[in-house]
């Protein structure tokens, strides 16, 4: 079969489509002639100009589904398009929550195996290979469907670079999933949002991340002062995620955030593969820690070996000072 | 209230990880334990049945080899039981066979409440539960940072982008827990005692209704065509610090002209 048309699941948030599913109908153009998108929430077409921007010939509009959960509804109506004349080649799908819900819904729907942490995607005539990290990064595989279309791939964030291809506004169209029995049945009662300023984790220029080696929860607080001196963000490692002193909206690692700044700063974070698997694409690294041997030490272009105690609250003052 | 708990066996993260060359899989064939990402599922499922004044929590996995010794470690925190399927045909299976084969154990156990970890640390594909949600055609809530339990309905704060969403849920449901849901108990040396005598129950892949074509390297519609080592960064210049280090990262910055 040949590769004729990828569908992206479009993500959106406040009217905008999130940079990760821009990313993905980037590289949908390069693997199909024809790329669509799909979208939901109250207001769907606001969205066909960036997707037609970005290469998205059509936009499927799920809908407003009001307060559930978009996993069953947007499977369901994927589903319906899988079945249809309009049948996708390639289903694309950005690592984010509601998408991982989505992918997981849709893959016993259409009875299709799901490939998932995608870094790269290869294509070679009616073949594409995707390329996954292994074991922290210390090696790559590479990894194939063999049965039917559509495959379906879950793509990590920054994997590739959005960039807009000047196309006309995306043609909307409708699109109706089936009956979802009890599976529709989870709401969403209220949302909040923790107070967070500043860019985001897997966007900021500069991403000042802490671990283990902070001792408290409280010398947290230095880490998110510099980031903020640097209108970065503050990311962290799953060890003091696990430790309950930050959310796990901060993580970055192997089951977090991929983040690929201009500079990585890691303060008190001895470099497990978990971690080094989410910020080894940083152009810069910039590593403090007090353990010599430390695997932080083996990916960074400066590394401080000393106590993050003495040398942030320093740094800290002498950024101050220059700003 | 009956809570099933999905424990999935991993070979220990401390060791140094190996491919299945011909398989093109993680080798699985040593020695495994429990997924520590899943003591956060067993934990609150725990809780969750004592709060409810009554249940039972009951262990389902799927591993090779007829490996227990994961399952114990659960046991010994407190689950009833454990289901395990092992057969040599589930080798190879991709994350849809696996949900497949959790289901079948599942429904037969026809709890109120599923509970899964977000993701496994092995393999990290992060779709089965959902998948085992759909089979069941059973809501789900992922991603739950907090849990409770009342009026027949699950009430989670499920992590986003920005925060949390508190979702409601009618039972029975799936649950995917992140780590820091709760802080799993320590077996206690009668707790480890005691999980050696539990039930664990081994039913054949046709107990399930399922054929060894449906699961497994059989059943698996992917593959792992190469496994190359990957571009290592060159690491830079280590400094000791003598009291004035701070000055060389604040050098760093200002020549990326981000200070």
């Amino acid at each position: 079969m040949a590769i004729d048309r990828v569908l992206v699941i479009t993500e959106s948030n406040d009217g905008q489509v999130l940079p990760a599913s821009l990313e993905l109908l980037t590289e949908a153009r390069s693997l199909a002639d024809k790329v669509d998108a799909i979208g939901w929430g109250k207001d769907v077409a606001s969205l066909a100009a960036e997707t037609g921007s970005y290469g998205a010939g059509r936009l499927f509009d799920v809908g407003d589904i009001g307060a559930s959960i978009p996993g069953p509804h947007v499977a369901s109506a994927i589903a319906a398009i899988v079945n249809s004349d309009n049948a996708p080649s390639i289903i694309l799908a950005p690592t984010t929550y509601d998408c991982r819900d989505i992918i997981g819904r849709l893959s016993v729907k259409i009875d299709k195996p799901v490939i998932t942490n995608v870094v790269g995607l290869t294509k070679d005539g009616d073949t594409v290979s995707s390329s996954h990290v292994l074991f922290g990064g210390s090696q790559m595989a590479t990894a194939q469907f063999t049965g039917d279309m559509p495959w379906i791939f879950v793509v990590r964030s920054k994997t590739f670079t959005a960039e807009p291809s000047g196309g006309q506004p995306s043609e909307v169209m409708s699109v109706q999933g089936g009956d979802l029995g009890a599976t529709g049945n989870a709401s969403i009662v209220s949302s909040h949002v923790e107070t967070q300023s500043g860019p985001k984790l897997d966007e900021a220029d500069a991403v000042v991340s802490g671990g283990r080696g902070l001792g408290s929860q409280e010398a947290y607080s230095m880490v998110e002062e510099l980031a903020e001196l640097l209108h970065g963000a503050a990311g962290a490692s799953r060890a003091i995620v696990d430790a309950g002193w930050v959310p796990y909206s901060r993580q970055v690692g192997q089951t977090g955030k991929t983040v690929k700044p201009t500079v990585y700063i890691a303060c008190g974070i001895s470099g497990a593969t978990q971690h080094l698997v989410g910020m080894k694409g940083a152009k810069n690294i910039i590593a403090i820690n007090k353990d010599q041997e430390a695997p932080i030490f083996s990916v960074a272009d400066l590394g401080i070996v000393g106590d993050v105690h003495q040398i942030m609250p320093k740094l800290i003052e002498a950024i101050k000072a220059l700003s | 209230m009956n809570i099933v708990v999905c424990v999935k066996q991993i070979p220990d993260p401390a060791d140094p990880p190996a491919m299945d060359e011909a398989r093109g899989t993680l080798n699985r064939s040593g020695k495994l334990i429990m997924d520590d990402s899943d003591s956060y599922g067993v934990e609150m499922a725990l809780q969750l049945a004592e709060q409810a004044g009554g249940g039972e929590v009951t262990l389902v996995s799927m591993a090779p080899n007829n490996e227990t010794s994961g399952l114990r470690t659960a046991l010994a925190m407190g689950a009833a039981k454990a289901v395990l399927i092992s057969d040599e045909a589930l080798a190879g299976s991709d994350a849809l066979s696996t949900a497949k084969v959790l289901a079948r154990s599942i429904e037969k156990a026809n709890p109120d409440l599923v509970v899964a970890a977000t993701e496994s640390t092995d393999g990290y594909t992060g779709t089965t539960p959902v998948q085992l949600a759909e089979l069941l055609g059973w809501p789900s809530v992922t991603f739950a940072k907090k849990i409770s339990i009342a009026d027949g309905k699950v009430h989670v704060q499920r992590q986003t982008e920005v925060g949390y969403d508190d979702v409601e849920c009618p039972l029975p449901a799936v649950v995917t827990v992140t780590a820091g849901v709760v802080e799993p108990r320590y077996p206690s040396f009668k707790g480890i005692m005691a999980a050696k005598s539990k039930p664990v129950e081994q039913p054949a892949l046709v107990d399930l209704g399922l054929d060894a074509s449906q699961v497994g390297a059989a059943g698996a519609g992917q593959k792992v065509v190469s496994v190359e080592a990957a571009p290592q960064r060159a690491s830079g210049e280590i400094v000791v610090d003598d009291g004035d280090a701070y000055q060389k990262v604040v050098q760093f910055l200002q020549e990326l002209k981000l200070v």
